[in-house]
């Protein structure tokens, strides 16, 4: 069975997404200096946007982190990012920068803490999903 | 670093110079980066590439367009001048002060940007009926007065921070949907590239506000947390009735009415979320305009992602800006 890998800042959006959504997800720790979780299958990492109007900085420098570890990185399958589409074409920007660097899909794109469609969708895809890889 | 006169007589606190290399929330200083890196004005988008499109505009496509303005630029004046000052005197942290000093000032940019648009393309005559007619009209008023009510120092500061985040969340977009509008119809575009460099700097504000609003609420019990989410639903019950009927005025003449209520309810879901609350309006009324969504972001096509595509195939993101020195491969 895989799982889901997730970051969320003290806002809170992506935290309460992944409650909504009511899978079982290991959150990557805000602080620096706490430990990176055991990843050790699998997984879909799910992380919010912090682009400036250029682009940079995009991805949460915990989740650089945790993708760094190459061991982790080669078990990444998909990701599925947040934002606001107020950002125009940087929207969700950190499912792009994540989905070149370690060459995966980018699943799903939602908002702040997405709406019951997203939570639908995102569901029935990550079902989907891993019967495919499987 | 809210400390008020004194009496005469009384000793007065100790200043404090603020120290950026001590913070208690780091969410002080992630803000303030982007919000100095997305610092712009209105002379840098080109303006006058408009005037020929302003031109093919109708006598009453012009006027409806300089009345959303001007309804838009009073909104930013009392965020400059009132709403973002209103929140000084809570802040929780000196770092968040200097970040409402940068959100203060940004909405008197907003505000002098949309001067800048009619200096541009407009007549004065029309520009003065149309700042004469956002005096009269009762349900501009109206929603100003229902914001400025809870601004007032006698309001608490976690209702302040709900009318704030309901003026930059919610509130603006009855006039940013028209610039999307004209955008998609490739009309106006130069205006459209500045009114979204608006659009994002109040995603900014919106979040950072609602964000500062839920550090606050935490700290409260169960029975006044209560009680501030059922102020928060019923000012939006409130200033959504008033903002029907505004929508309804201005775009009943163009056939619009029904397409903009849609992007107003997408937009009071966006505030709520801002402030840790979930949807109001269920996802059947929250059908925006795909050519609205695309003039707001223009790679926000359902099928740029795997789960709303066909699920055959999936974009891997074109050449993006990748470097950074954080990653290690």
């Amino acid at each position: 069975m895989a799982q889901l890998v997730y970051f969320s800042s003290a806002s809170g959006n992506t935290h309460r997404f992944i409650e909504n959504l009511g899978s079982p997800a290991l959150r990557i720790p805000r602080n620096k200096e706490e430990r990176l979780p055991a990843v050790n299958k699998p997984f879909v990492l799910v992380l919010p946007t912090f682009a400036d109007g250029n682009g940079h900085g995009a991805v949460p420098k915990q989740v650089i982190r945790l993708l760094n570890d190459a061991p982790t990185r080669s078990l990444l399958r998909g990701v599925i990012a947040s934002g606001n589409r107020n950002f125009g074409r940087f929207f969700a920007f950190a499912g792009d920068v994540v989905s070149q660097k370690c060459g995966v899909p980018l699943l799903y794109r939602f908002e702040l803490s997405g709406t019951d469609s997203d939570l639908h969708r995102v569901k029935h895809g990550i079902t989907e999903f891993w019967k495919r890889q499987s | 670093m809210t400390i008020h006169a004194p009496a005469s007589g009384l000793t007065r606190a100790v200043p404090k110079a603020v120290n950026w290399n001590r913070l208690q929330d780091d969410k002080d200083l992630e803000i303030w980066n982007r919000l100095t890196v997305n610092f712009w004005l209105p002379e840098k988008v080109p303006l006058s590439n408009d005037i020929q499109s302003w031109a093919t505009l109708h006598a009453d496509e012009r006027q409806l367009t300089i009345r959303v303005f001007t309804g838009l630029t009073l909104l930013d004046t009392i965020q400059n001048t009132v709403g973002a000052p209103a929140l000084m005197p809570d802040a929780l942290t000196p770092h968040e002060e200097a970040v409402l000093t940068n959100i203060a000032f940004m909405e008197a940019v907003h505000a002098r940007s949309y001067s800048s648009v009619f200096s541009t393309l407009c007549q004065t005559a029309e520009v003065d009926d149309a700042f004469r007619w956002s005096e009269e009209n009762a349900f501009l008023q109206a929603k100003s007065q229902l914001i400025l009510n809870e601004y007032d120092a006698a309001s608490s500061p976690l209702k302040k921070k709900v009318a704030s985040v309901f003026l930059e969340s919610f509130l603006f977009y009855s006039g940013f949907y028209l610039p999307m509008h004209w955008s998609s119809r490739a009309r106006l575009t130069n205006t459209a590239d500045l009114i979204r460099l608006i659009i994002r700097d109040e995603a900014v504000h919106g979040y950072y506000i609602g964000y500062k609003f839920q550090r606050m609420l935490e700290t409260l019990g169960e029975a006044e947390r209560e009680e501030i989410k059922n102020f928060a639903f019923t000012l939006m019950f409130d200033l959504y009735e008033i903002e029907s009927k505004y929508t309804e005025s201005l775009y009943d003449g163009v056939g619009l009415t029904e397409d903009v209520k849609h992007f107003l309810h997408y937009n009071a879901n966006k505030a709520l979320m801002n402030l840790g609350y979930e949807a109001l309006f269920p996802d059947s009324v929250c059908h925006v305009n795909p050519a609205i969504m695309a003039a707001l972001s223009p790679n926000a096509d359902e099928n740029h992602d795997f789960f709303s595509g066909s699920g055959s195939s999936y974009v891997i993101g074109k050449a993006v800006a990748t470097e950074d020195e954080d990653w290690d491969f």
